[in-house]
């Protein structure tokens, strides 16, 4: 609930005088009357790569659905470009790329025709270029459950090059990837943020990239209320 | 202005202010509906005329009318709960609507026999397909549903939401349900009572009815305030007012105990 | 992107078209148990002809719900689509016009040939298939909502009548009583325009609840 509306934000600029492109005010998250984080305040710009720590349990999960607006158990505020996200969903969503812990690969359809539907502007040729990209060349036609759980996360992998959306939230995106594999995601990223747009993930993995680690489950706090 | 009703609303989302403000009332109802209940029931079953065709069976309406009455705006006041609860967010809502539920199907589970029972003298048998009936099978059958999403439903907050977009959406379908049941049953008596037109009832007996029907009514609120605040209690029940409520009142029995 | 959403959902429903027809085989099955029911005497089995086969018509569509958002949910697919720029409700749109077309629209083809079956009379083949036209669309829209209220429970197919079962009840009485008009040869135009009335107030209503209903769900 709202006890205070402030319609503005207050975030100041970073070295490069951007403004936040994703910000969180006062964020508090209660799961089964066990509050998992609370008075959580932090600002995300263009070019960052953000990793979102903790043990279990700490509410990276939630944290990451309470950012997509999957969630509705919480409180406090978000901001998109400096504006409230209640405001700014159809522009957020139109600029989101979500990886998700479950993949939305359809195991009835080809990789081709599952990337056709992800991302419908894409022109075949993009489609099978991509695919190449992850290593899936010559497994275009063939329907998805007859790969394996590595090849799957990479048709989902491969939206990555399709769509052209500034914001990623990538939710344990190496799981299932085999070393390479892994290395080359890291390139991708870390190229992505370069290219002016913000990574959000979760991973148990060391990653050899320069990160932002917003680190949750600090504070272990058994009141009720905050 | 503004920022007064903003003030109301955030004190009826409390769950202390509507516990104190629910206990005041509850208390009120109660005195109220005591004296209306008493009065309509001794009335109507005393001292009303016996019908000249159904004779002093007729006298059952005290108990049915009131209670199909109530069942049917229990579940539009469901809704409208639910609503506000979905709309503004208001916690307590959510727990009004919860509690109508239960209080709602019993109400119509009370109509539906007192009917059957009235109708074994009138038409010589427990069940007739009558439109009036028919129409509080169906809304027992859309309680049964808001009441199967709450026991399905394990996450509170995900509960109260679904139930609560249930009951609009069967709330919209009433009207619909109703007209075509009455549509296709077009052999019924009309309506005991209309609030448009004069009354087709003797005074005598429309009176004591009334009384009952309002006094059902705030034995109702008593219910539902009764059950929400047991409802407040559980939620809150980490919480420093109701802590200090449980020792004030235990502080109280030992006193009383050792007097 | 609808238009995508549309073809990838058409071509899942022809990749399984095997459980497609389960709807339409347990529509058969539960028309033709009436006659060994109750009996086998054709005037009688015609006069309860049109109650039958729309009772049958109900569980069909009915079964075939839980299809409606499950796989999507499951596999992931649905949070994708809440994710989406579009409104909800459009997809919500989409998945009920492809659940009508595979699961309401055969409906209306195969109920002509369980009227012979049961007897129907000449007169009410034509409002028949006319009410299931225009009615097995309510349906699918009014199921959404259950569907989406239901997606996120293991137990949601046992849910899923007591929610939606209530709802249909104008369907069947004005669908019934349209196709017993036929047969006593009277004019069933009042009813068409009831049902057509029920199913526009369903598409301005439904899409909202069942989107709504989808986030509910998907808010765990």
């Amino acid at each position: 609930m709202s006890r205070q509306n402030f319609h503005n934000l207050d975030a100041s600029p970073n070295a490069n005088g951007q403004l936040p492109m994703l910000s969180a005010r006062g964020l508090l998250c209660e799961r089964d009357e066990r509050v998992l984080f609370c008075q959580l305040d932090f600002d995300l710009f263009a070019g960052d790569i953000v990793r979102i720590a903790g043990p279990n349990g700490a509410g990276k999960s939630s944290l990451m659905r309470i950012l997509l607006g999957l969630s509705a158990g919480f409180e406090g505020q978000l901001f998109w470009h400096g504006q409230p996200m209640a405001e700014q969903i159809h522009d957020f969503r139109s600029q989101l790329l979500y990886l998700g812990h479950q993949l939305g690969v359809k195991g009835s359809l080809s990789a081709e025709e599952n990337l056709a539907w992800f991302c419908p502007n894409a022109r075949p040729d993009e489609i099978y270029a991509a695919l190449q990209k992850v290593g899936l060349k010559g497994y275009e036609d063939l329907l998805t459950h007859a790969l394996s759980a590595g090849q799957q996360r990479r048709v989902a992998l491969a939206r990555l090059f399709l769509a052209d959306k500034p914001l990623w939230i990538l939710d344990e995106p190496f799981t299932a990837i085999d070393k390479e594999g892994v290395s080359e995601l890291e390139q991708v990223v870390i190229k992505h943020a370069q290219g002016g747009g913000l990574v959000i993930l979760t991973t148990h993995h060391d990653l050899r990239v320069p990160v932002k680690t917003l680190m949750l489950g600090g504070q272990e706090s058994e009141m009720p209320l905050c | 202005m503004w920022t007064r009703l903003k003030r109301l609303y955030h004190k009826m989302g409390s769950p202390k202010w509507f516990y104190q403000i629910s206990t005041l009332c509850s208390k009120w109802c109660m005195a109220v509906g005591s004296v209306l209940m008493l009065t309509g029931v001794v009335w109507g079953l005393a001292f009303a005329p016996a019908d000249y065709l159904q004779g002093n069976s007729f006298r059952i309406i005290y108990v049915h009318v009131p209670a199909s009455l109530l069942s049917q705006s229990a579940y539009i006041m469901m809704a409208v709960a639910g609503l506000v609860g979905l709309v503004w967010k208001m916690k307590m809502s959510f727990v009004v609507a919860k509690v109508i539920a239960p209080i709602g199907a019993s109400l119509a589970i009370l109509s539906l026999l007192t009917g059957a029972i009235w109708g074994k003298p009138t038409w010589g048998t427990w069940w007739v397909w009558d439109a009036r009936l028919t129409s509080m099978l169906i809304l027992l059958f859309l309680y049964f549903g808001v009441i199967a999403i709450y026991n399905a439903i394990e996450n509170d907050e995900m509960a109260n939401k679904a139930a609560a977009l249930l009951a609009i959406v069967g709330s919209i379908n009433i009207p619909v349900i109703k007209y075509s049941v009455e549509w296709w049953n077009t052999l019924h008596q009309p309506a005991t009572i209309t609030l448009s037109k004069k009354p087709t009832m003797a005074p005598e007996m429309f009176i004591p009815l009334v009384l009952t029907i309002f006094g059902f009514y705030c034995w109702f609120a008593v219910w539902v305030f009764a059950r929400a605040r047991n409802e407040v209690l559980l939620k809150e029940r980490r919480t420093k007012w109701v802590r200090a409520l449980v020792q004030a009142r235990q502080h109280k029995s030992q006193i009383g105990g050792d007097a | 992107m609808l238009i995508a959403l549309l073809k990838r959902d058409l071509l899942l429903a022809f990749r399984s078209r095997g459980d497609l027809l389960n709807p339409l085989m347990f529509f058969m099955v539960v028309a033709s148990l009436f006659p060994l029911a109750v009996s086998p005497d054709p005037a009688l089995l015609g006069s309860i002809a049109a109650g039958v086969i729309w009772v049958g018509a109900l569980l069909a569509a009915l079964l075939s719900l839980d299809l409606m958002f499950k796989g999507d949910y499951e596999d992931g697919s649905l949070e994708q689509m809440l994710l989406m720029p579009q409104p909800a409700m459009l997809m919500v749109l989409v998945k009920v016009l492809v659940h009508w077309l595979v699961a309401g629209l055969p409906l209306a083809f195969i109920a002509p040939l369980l009227g012979l079956m049961l007897g129907l009379a000449d007169g009410g083949f034509m409002p028949l298939i006319l009410s299931l036209l225009l009615a097995t669309p309510t349906l699918s829209l009014l199921g959404a909502i259950g569907a989406g209220l239901t997606v996120g429970l293991r137990k949601g197919g046992m849910l899923m009548p007591l929610l939606i079962l209530p709802l249909y009840i104008p369907v069947l009485i004005f669908a019934a009583s349209a196709v017993q008009a036929g047969v006593q040869g009277t004019s069933y135009l009042g009813h068409m325009a009831f049902l057509g009335a029920y199913l526009a107030l369903t598409l301005v209503v439904a899409p909202l609840a069942a989107a709504a209903a989808l986030r509910i769900s998907l808010a765990r």
